[in-house]
């Protein structure tokens, strides 16, 4: 009753093919994007920027990202964190070489630099399947760090090996280093999440997304009826890599403000990121939303509760919220292995019929 | 000889050392992939575990005493002076055992049938449970291990190669670590004793038929829940061998469960169904890492340890997907 796709007639094929053919869908994404654009700018402050919404948005892209190769494709990767630090080093180098270049711009050509290491490392995918696969990219993860830990030139020679993001303004506003005011970053943030959500979104409806889901679904029959592999798997790998890596450089560039590669990027995070897409829901961009949101959220909320409320010590609260998260994760994939998209996908059906049960 | 080979030399035979600690750590993946098609990644986690609970006993620590002091403001910290190292041993298998049983019990009964990378992520879930809590049990401090294990340089072995080098060239002759050696001959008794047990026992018979073929075992009659508990006990085990070599050698702390990192490549070398492969992928994991360090490492500016040993398993797998021992992967449409 609440949520009807009924009575919703299309008389032209572009309303039919529109990116939200559901009214309601399409009102309450516009809805949320309004608030997030109009109202959340004017209460947010330091708090909120740097422990909850940042890290969300920031989060949110590198799940999209893994979602696209993992959820959509088929092929896990392990080297996620490798991947945000070849966009985290390939932004501070833009930012430092070129100082009068857009940040936008800064942040997608990051994407695009770390979308041509992604298919180089995407090659093996082409021989290698499953677990090994996943084993594999941790050679990218463990290579790249050790990279950017070895080569003075990645960090400019800096004595502490650490980069630092210099401030550089947009519209005459500073939006990186100290001096940003958080409803500046937040937005740059949310701009580029929205846009390229609506571009994975649009482009995993396509044909390129459908190569990826039937290289996934079984991908010798799909060589069969002709979706090439090579092309499937490395176009899944650069697009992934892409938006991985202008996650990594937003993750530098915007919120930490400095990095160091085992710290900032080591395989906790790709182990994070994977956690994202699982619990969100594999192959569901709005699933990785969701996951972002349940794992950044979920420490924040736990460390207030424990430490604020009942006054623990923080390294007994640590040790707790990594046993919760572990029990949580396991929870969840028991009672919901595809994730929380699904239970969404649940929750429409039962809003659909209720209040009458058929 | 001279002093260069005989450095070469050195360097492969503590290649070969290392390498069987890797190959301890791969075991217990092998053991439990093959039996239930699971991919453990807690095996690391599991041998951290094993090592603080053994520490735990023999020092005589009270578990949670942290925990049990910040609620009631007590000031626990001993119950005693401890057990003899052999009870806390037999201890320590005890509950992981009881470990073995209860993630049979609470977790994985739910996830039979699900795709291997969700029973993947439980592990790691798993792996996160265990480490908060084991910190929370034990307290997260680095704890020395001392279960009677010989250590540092073997002398004896030190003098013999000295003799072999040529005369006048000064050479001090080769290190070796007591403490190695020991962890290969136990791992050498721990897969023969496995071996004997898969080849020659009931059970052992059992867990084969598993590991061949799910259904087939149930239709004979073999209960795939019993099976589950011994194969994670025993895994319970080798993780507690790994855990006391590892713990002796490097103190019982957070990276211990980083071992697991380093049998991944080992694993996927030799092949994740296979125990022979685990063996002979971490020699050759060992040995290639500290040549590759040894020749080549020092011009890249070091610690290449920390990636080499991915590389060279990529490099094999190029060749043989499956992995050197694997089992040929057979894809039907």
């Amino acid at each position: 009753m609440f949520y009807r796709e009924s009575g919703d007639f299309k008389t032209s094929y572009s309303a039919d093919q529109q990116t939200f053919p559901i009214r309601l869908d399409r009102h309450v994404v516009y809805g949320i994007l309004a608030f997030a654009f109009l109202v959340v700018p004017f209460l947010i402050n330091d708090y909120w920027e740097k422990s909850v919404l940042l890290p969300f948005l920031v989060w949110a892209m590198a799940a999209l990202g893994l979602n696209i190769l993992t959820g959509f494709c088929g092929q896990v990767s392990l080297g996620t964190g490798g991947f945000m630090a070849v966009g985290a080093y390939a932004c501070y180098k833009l930012m430092v070489a070129f100082p009068w270049l857009n940040m936008f711009i800064v942040v997608i050509l990051a994407g695009l630099i770390t979308a041509m290491v992604g298919v180089v490392f995407g090659l093996p995918s082409l021989r290698i399947k499953g677990f090994y696969l996943a084993v594999a990219t941790l050679a990218s993860q463990f290579f790249l760090v050790w990279l950017f830990n070895k080569v003075p030139w990645f960090y400019n020679y800096s004595a502490s090996g650490m980069i630092s993001a210099p401030e550089r303004t947009l519209f005459g506003i500073p939006v990186t280093g100290a001096e940003a005011p958080p409803w500046m970053t937040y937005l740059f943030c949310l701009t580029l999440v929205t846009i390229f959500a609506f571009i994975a979104h649009n482009l995993v409806r396509g044909r390129i997304g459908r190569s990826w889901m039937a290289i996934r679904d079984m991908d010798i029959a799909a060589e069969i009826i002709g979706v090439p592999p090579l092309k499937a798997k490395l176009s899944a790998f650069a697009v992934s890599s892409f938006y991985i890596g202008m996650s990594g450089a937003m993750l530098f560039a915007l919120y930490l403000g400095s990095a160091e590669p085992n710290d900032s990027f080591g395989i906790a995070k790709s182990f994070l990121v994977l956690f994202m897409i699982i619990i969100g829901g594999l192959g569901s961009i709005l699933g990785s939303f969701l996951g972002a949101a349940f794992l950044t959220l979920m420490p924040v909320l736990l460390k207030n509760i424990m430490v604020g409320w009942f006054g623990w010590p923080a390294d007994l609260a640590a040790h707790l919220e990594l046993l919760l998260i572990g029990a949580l994760i396991m929870f969840f994939l028991i009672v919901e292995p595809h994730g929380l998209a699904q239970l969404w996908r649940v929750t429409k059906e039962r809003l659909r019929l209720w209040p009458f049960p058929h | 000889m001279s002093p260069e080979l005989l450095n070469v030399l050195e360097v492969i035979i503590n290649g070969l050392l290392a390498g069987v600690m890797y190959s301890l750590v791969a075991l217990g993946f092998v053991l439990i992939y093959k039996a239930s098609g699971i991919f453990n990644y807690a095996q690391g986690v599991m041998a951290l575990f094993a090592a603080l609970t053994l520490v735990g006993f023999q020092t005589g620590q009270i578990p949670f005493a942290h925990v049990i002091n910040t609620i009631f403001g007590t000031h626990l910290e001993t119950w005693g002076p401890g057990l003899p190292t052999f009870f806390a041993i037999l201890l320590t298998m005890g509950v992981m055992v009881l470990f073995a049983y209860l993630v049979e019990r609470i977790v994985l009964r739910h996830m039979v049938n699900q795709a291997p990378i969700i029973l993947f992520m439980t592990t790691i879930g798993l792996a996160y449970f265990m480490e908060g809590f084991g910190d929370l049990m034990w307290g997260a401090d680095i704890k020395t291990m001392d279960v009677g294990l010989p250590s540092g340089a073997s002398t004896w072995f030190e003098t013999m190669t000295a003799g072999w080098a040529t005369e006048g060239s000064n050479y001090p002759g080769m290190y070796v670590d007591m403490l190695d050696v020991a962890a290969a001959g136990i791992a050498i008794l721990l897969v023969v004793v496995l071996t004997l047990f898969s080849q020659y026992t009931k059970t052992g018979r059992a867990l084969r038929a598993v590991a061949d073929d799910h259904q087939a075992a149930l239709t004979v009659g073999i209960s795939l829940r019993t099976i589950w508990v011994i194969v994670w006990s025993i895994a319970g085990f080798v993780a507690l061998v790994a855990g006391i070599m590892w713990g002796a050698k490097s103190g019982v702390q957070f990276s211990l469960s980083l071992i697991a990192l380093k049998a991944l490549p080992v694993l996927i070398l030799g092949g994740f169904t296979s125990i022979p492969g685990a063996i002979v992928g971490g020699l050759i994991i060992g040995v290639g890492e500290k040549l590759f360090e040894y020749s080549i490492g020092g011009m890249l500016g070091g610690a290449t340890e920390n990636w080499f040993a991915y590389v060279l398993a990529l490099f094999f797998l190029m060749f043989r997907p499956q992995g050197l021992f694997g089992e040929r992967i057979i894809e039907r449409v």
